[in-house]
């Protein structure tokens, strides 16, 4: 295995292409991830999403689109222009219960998780309940994001990445973009 | 943000060794060993150690208290001193004054400021109570994963340096690389290609 901050580094770029491959995926083909889960109903974006792109001659662009119901229009041509989805809200829903919660490319991090309610704690005695019942839902989306990365990474590195995968993003993000390629 | 918080930031670790049976008196031995205990030197200005997650502020381990169902469960306490930069900056000013107004001179050479703001610092730290911050920290000895809530890179660097040393294990984060590393689904031909490859571009 190679030096673990070398390669926080050097791959950093694959989470970037994780995240971006999943906002494709719950925009084209949303029915596919249903296997991921066996309980899930759906996975949506939530309410923000930034992107970045390192230009050749150096430092970042950042794009950052917040609220409820904002147009993802300038995320794609953000994504036409060479960026790549740095981290995204996300909204899983799963039988009656929904869990929010932001993911972050590079490192994978989870934050701003908000799980379904639970009974609230009344005493100390219940300190043990609440700590397996906030596990246990914590643990859906780790594994939901576990179940997706392997998904992704399986696919990136088959062959059918660049020769199927690639030029169906392509397109997906020409199309969504209303321009040409030429 | 801790894990009851009802909003959690979380991140992930593998953690790679084991210890011999039994395994719940290696834990709470090196629990116990890197206990957090109070800053005694007035001068230092940080400390930490583990802590209980029930009671962060008497930390306790005995009697396999730090397990709940299958998994250990306790807390990274850090008790940093932080001195505000406008407080510092107004005791140095009032040092400086005092020793230009002491030798009668105009200016201090670079050596006697550098000395009179490292006065100032070890002063106010004397003075100056610690914060504390507290990490919970959800360990599945099973399934070597970890999961700590806090996503503070100081902090996570802090927590490393704490289990390596604590439990003479690896601790090893999972980031886009190591998650793929360690994916149980991946051939070693998938290690191969995973060692090659090159940034997509999405734009023709």
């Amino acid at each position: 295995m190679m030096d673990v901050s070398a390669a926080y580094r050097r791959y950093q770029f694959l989470g970037g292409e994780f995240l971006t491959w999943l906002w494709f995926v719950i925009e084209t083909e949303p029915d596919s991830l249903r296997g991921i889960d066996p309980d899930l109903l759906s996975l949506e974006i939530g309410n923000r999403m930034v992107l970045e792109r390192r230009p050749q001659r150096g430092g970042l662009e950042t794009v950052t689109i917040k609220g409820d119901h904002a147009g993802m229009e300038e995320g794609l041509l953000a994504v036409r222009k060479g960026a790549l989805v740095a981290e995204m809200n996300l909204v899983f829903t799963a039988g009656e219960h929904q869990w929010h919660f932001s993911l972050k490319g590079e490192s994978l991090n989870i934050s701003g998780l908000k799980v379904p309610e639970t009974a609230p704690m009344e005493s100390t005695e219940e300190v043990e309940g609440a700590v397996i019942d906030k596990t246990f839902l914590c643990d859906r989306i780790v594994q939901l994001v576990d179940n997706l990365y392997r998904r992704f990474i399986g696919l990136r590195l088959g062959s059918g990445w660049s020769e199927t995968l690639v030029p169906r993003m392509r397109k997906w993000i020409v199309d969504e973009t209303g321009m040409s390629t030429s | 943000m801790g894990l009851l918080s009802s909003s959690v930031s979380l991140t992930r670790y593998r953690v790679e060794g084991q210890f011999p049976d039994p395994v719940i008196d290696s834990v709470t031995g090196a629990l116990a060993k890197n206990m957090f205990t109070e800053i005694e030197d007035p001068a230092a200005s940080k400390a930490m150690g583990w802590t209980s997650f029930t009671d962060p502020y008497r930390p306790d381990f005995s009697g396999s208290s730090f397990i709940i169902d299958t998994l250990f469960v306790f807390s990274l306490r850090i008790d940093k001193k932080s001195i505000p930069s406008k407080v510092f900056k107004k005791h140095y000013t009032m040092e400086v004054a005092r020793q230009l107004a002491e030798s009668g001179r105009q200016f201090l050479s670079r050596e006697e400021k550098t000395a009179a703001r490292e006065h100032v610092m070890t002063v106010l730290q004397t003075r100056m109570p610690a914060t504390p911050n507290l990490y919970d920290v959800v360990w599945n000895y099973e399934r070597q994963q970890l999961w700590f809530f806090s996503n503070l890179k100081s902090a996570n660097e802090d927590l490393e340096t704490l289990f390596v040393r604590s439990f003479r294990m690896s601790l090893i984060r999972l980031f886009p690389y190591t998650a793929a590393f360690f994916n149980p689904d991946l051939p070693d031909t998938g290690r191969d290609v995973l060692a090659k490859i090159t940034p997509t571009r999405f734009v023709e």
